[in-house]
């Protein structure tokens, strides 16, 4: 099931002096929807690029099923891309934007159309083929591109950061439809993004990047719940960090933590490499609670006081000082009906839970 | 002539690159000055009137002036101001007047093929292979020429293409030619080559312009589609860079089928073109009447054609879009 597509060995890639690409290896399967999530500068769009053609590696290979690509051109290889632009030729209709890629089939010119209607039909575009291309608004432009790129049966779909040119609702709307229509034509796609909800709500896998190098590839959940560094942990999401000391270390650590005192961590909670002394400990804001006054809570109960506090509607988002600590964290709280929130200065106790917390090594 | 159909040209670039009629009725019409409403429209006009008035005196009245001589007649120094359509009959009834119009055209034709041809590789090179912090200066020394007078040039021109010239001498030196060349002077291939050269500026630009303003990812979608550079060439470059060729070849034709001095200098007997007749006919020959009726047919020639290739360009454009 899990076959390799493309293979990245040591991938380098140099702009001068600067180092994009530090030496990326990276296997990404068929029928994938894989992501490449990292802030603007990391590298990520040169690493797309090299895999569609349109950057040379200065080092390493690029192999798409087992095929070295080091001399295939762009043009030659079984990758298309969607532009963050989405590159839609102006001077043609939507129709001959659509089939620009189907010059050289062996197809007939009926056949051609045909492919066409299906691919617009595919992106719900039915009927648009006419349209001049200037015409078109934001998603529908999107569509195009995904069409275009589509209709040639591509063996990877890049797509460069193609929803961040919309706005929030239609961008929702185009994330389920990318993952549904990745699911209906089983291609591999890899997707480009700075916006790690996005990256988390459609990847079947994700590559974090900084500064050129991958810092972390797993699943989404994994990636969630059990970041492998601070810098990954604050870019996905919100991760509140307390200071904490290791006291020792075997098959489970144990570890004195600001505000919430001892506490056993096992496996997948610290990386292998940990040693006692100062570290850091992290808790997403969700895997705690604010008692109310009636809750007995559970073993974990720390006393705290609000120090703000931001409601959201759906949420409220606390900043909280606990007891016997200098440190303010962020707690949010799904707002139920029988569940008052806390004003400013209220003294109130924080649940929290131990499998929840990740040991980072300073 | 050259001075007035440099004008024009520049005017009907300007229409054609905001698609809109507007700028050049309100030149022209007199209703717009006097509907006056508000304050911006004031401040809009006060803006505009320096030129305004400019154009008007130096362009519009002249224009007319042509326009009223050209069905007067005069008699040595007499002017009979009495109306006539005999200018044009004579105009149209002498085969050496329409000789030398057609020789214009057909030369005006001739150098706008050749420089845009020529100019459209020197722009797409500054435009595509040149890194962003040269293109400024490229530009800088595509302007060279110009540092030198028009007339200065043509001679120059001259010197290079003459029988003792440079470009013989350097031919029989080299032990190419045997003779000099004589098809290269004072005939009309030598005013196709001047020409091209003095124009060679103004069509770089627009197409320089042009194929700045094509998004470099469409260049790599057709490349990412399957295209090769040179059907990525036929199919998006060249396409989207026809607006700037148009533009270019307006700026060519026009004045170029007005050029007096070149004509004059290198073009020899069967190189003269229309300007140089009006000239013949209001200062030598007497004729005013006639000089601006054939000065009119000029114009009216180059309308026709400049607004032809306008309507065939939207027409392209349209049917792409």
């Amino acid at each position: 099931m899990t076959k390799p597509l493309i293979q990245l060995k040591n991938v380098t890639k140099n702009y001068g002096d600067v180092q994009a690409l530090r030496g990326i290896d990276l296997t990404i399967n068929e029928g994938e929807f894989f992501s490449l999530l990292g802030p603007s500068g990391c590298g990520k769009t040169t690493l797309l690029r090299t895999i569609a053609g349109f950057e040379d590696v200065s080092g390493g290979t690029v192999m798409i099923s087992d095929k070295d690509m080091a001399n295939v051109p762009a043009n030659k290889r079984p990758t298309n891309m969607v532009f963050q632009s989405y590159a839609i030729f102006p001077h043609l209709s939507v129709a001959e934007n659509v089939g620009f890629g189907l010059r050289k089939s062996q197809m007939s010119k009926v056949e051609k159309n045909a492919a066409v209607d299906q691919a617009l039909s595919m992106v719900g575009l039915d009927g648009y083929g006419s349209r001049a291309a200037h015409a078109l608004s934001g998603g529908q432009r999107q569509r195009v591109a995904l069409a275009r790129a589509l209709i040639l049966k591509p063996k990877v779909l890049l797509l460069d950061e193609p929803l961040s040119a919309l706005d929030k609702k239609l961008r929702e709307q185009m994330q389920a439809e990318l993952r549904n229509l990745q699911r209906q034509v089983g291609i591999t796609f890899i997707l480009v993004t700075h916006d790690q909800e996005e990256a988390l709500i459609m990847s079947d896998r994700i590559a974090v990047m900084f500064d050129g190098e991958i810092a972390q590839l797993a699943d989404p959940q994994t990636l969630y719940r059990r970041p492998n560094s601070r810098q990954v942990a604050d870019f996905i999401g919100v991760m509140n960090f307390l200071p904490a000391t290791v006291t020792s270390v075997g098959d489970t650590v144990t570890a004195h933590v600001d505000g919430l005192g001892a506490v056993s961590l096992s496996g997948d909670q610290f990386a292998k490499d940990v040693q006692t002394g100062t570290a850091h400990v992290g808790i997403r804001p969700e895997t705690m609670s604010i008692l109310q006054e009636s809750d007995t809570g559970g073993a974990n109960v720390t006393a705290a006081v609000v120090e703000d506090r931001a409601y959201y509607g759906d949420m409220t988002y606390y900043d909280v000082r606990l007891d016997g600590g200098d440190h303010i964290i962020t707690i949010s709280m799904k707002n139920l009906v029988d569940r008052a929130v806390l004003e400013r200065g209220e003294k109130t106790r924080v649940a929290w839970n131990a499998r929840a917390l990740v040991l980072f090594n300073d | 002539m050259c001075i007035l159909g440099f004008q024009k040209g520049t005017r009907l670039h300007l229409s054609l690159a905001r698609n809109s009629r507007k700028i050049w009725v309100s030149g022209l019409g007199k209703r717009s000055v006097f509907k006056i409403n508000n304050r911006d429209q004031l401040r809009g006009m006060a803006l505009v009137s320096p030129t305004l008035i400019y154009a008007i005196l130096l362009l519009a009245v002249p224009l007319a002036v042509i326009f009223l001589f050209s069905f007067w007649t005069q008699d040595y120094l007499t002017l009979d101001r009495s109306f006539t359509l005999k200018n044009y009959r004579e105009a149209f009834s002498d085969p050496l007047y329409r000789t030398l119009l057609f020789r214009s055209l057909w030369v005006a034709g001739g150098v706008t093929v050749v420089t845009v041809v020529l100019a459209f590789p020197i722009a797409y090179f500054v435009s595509f292979h040149v890194t962003p912090k040269r293109k400024s200066l490229w530009l800088f020394l595509i302007t060279i020429p110009f540092w030198t007078s028009y007339l200065i040039r043509v001679f120059l021109w001259k010197v290079i293409l003459g029988y003792n010239g440079v470009l013989n001498s350097g031919l029989i030196g080299l032990g190419l030619v045997d003779e000099p060349l004589t098809f290269i002077l004072y005939n009309a291939n030598a005013v196709v080559i001047t020409l091209a050269h003095a124009f060679a500026p103004f069509a770089i630009l627009p197409i320089f312009v042009s194929l700045e303003k094509i998004d470099r990812s469409l260049i790599e979608a057709a490349q990412d589609l399957g295209e090769s550079k040179y059907q990525t060439f036929r199919r998006v470059t060249l396409p989207l860079a026809v607006p700037g060729i148009v533009a270019s070849c307006l700026i060519v034709f026009i004045p170029t089928i007005g050029d007096y001095v070149t004509p004059r200098l290198v073009g020899g007997p069967n190189g003269l073109m229309i300007a140089n007749m009006i000239q013949v006919q209001f200062l030598k020959l007497n004729n005013a009447p006639l000089g601006a009726t054939l000065a009119v047919l000029a114009m009216v020639s180059v309308t026709v054609i400049a607004l032809v290739f306008i309507f065939l360009n939207r027409k392209y454009l349209r049917s792409r879009s």
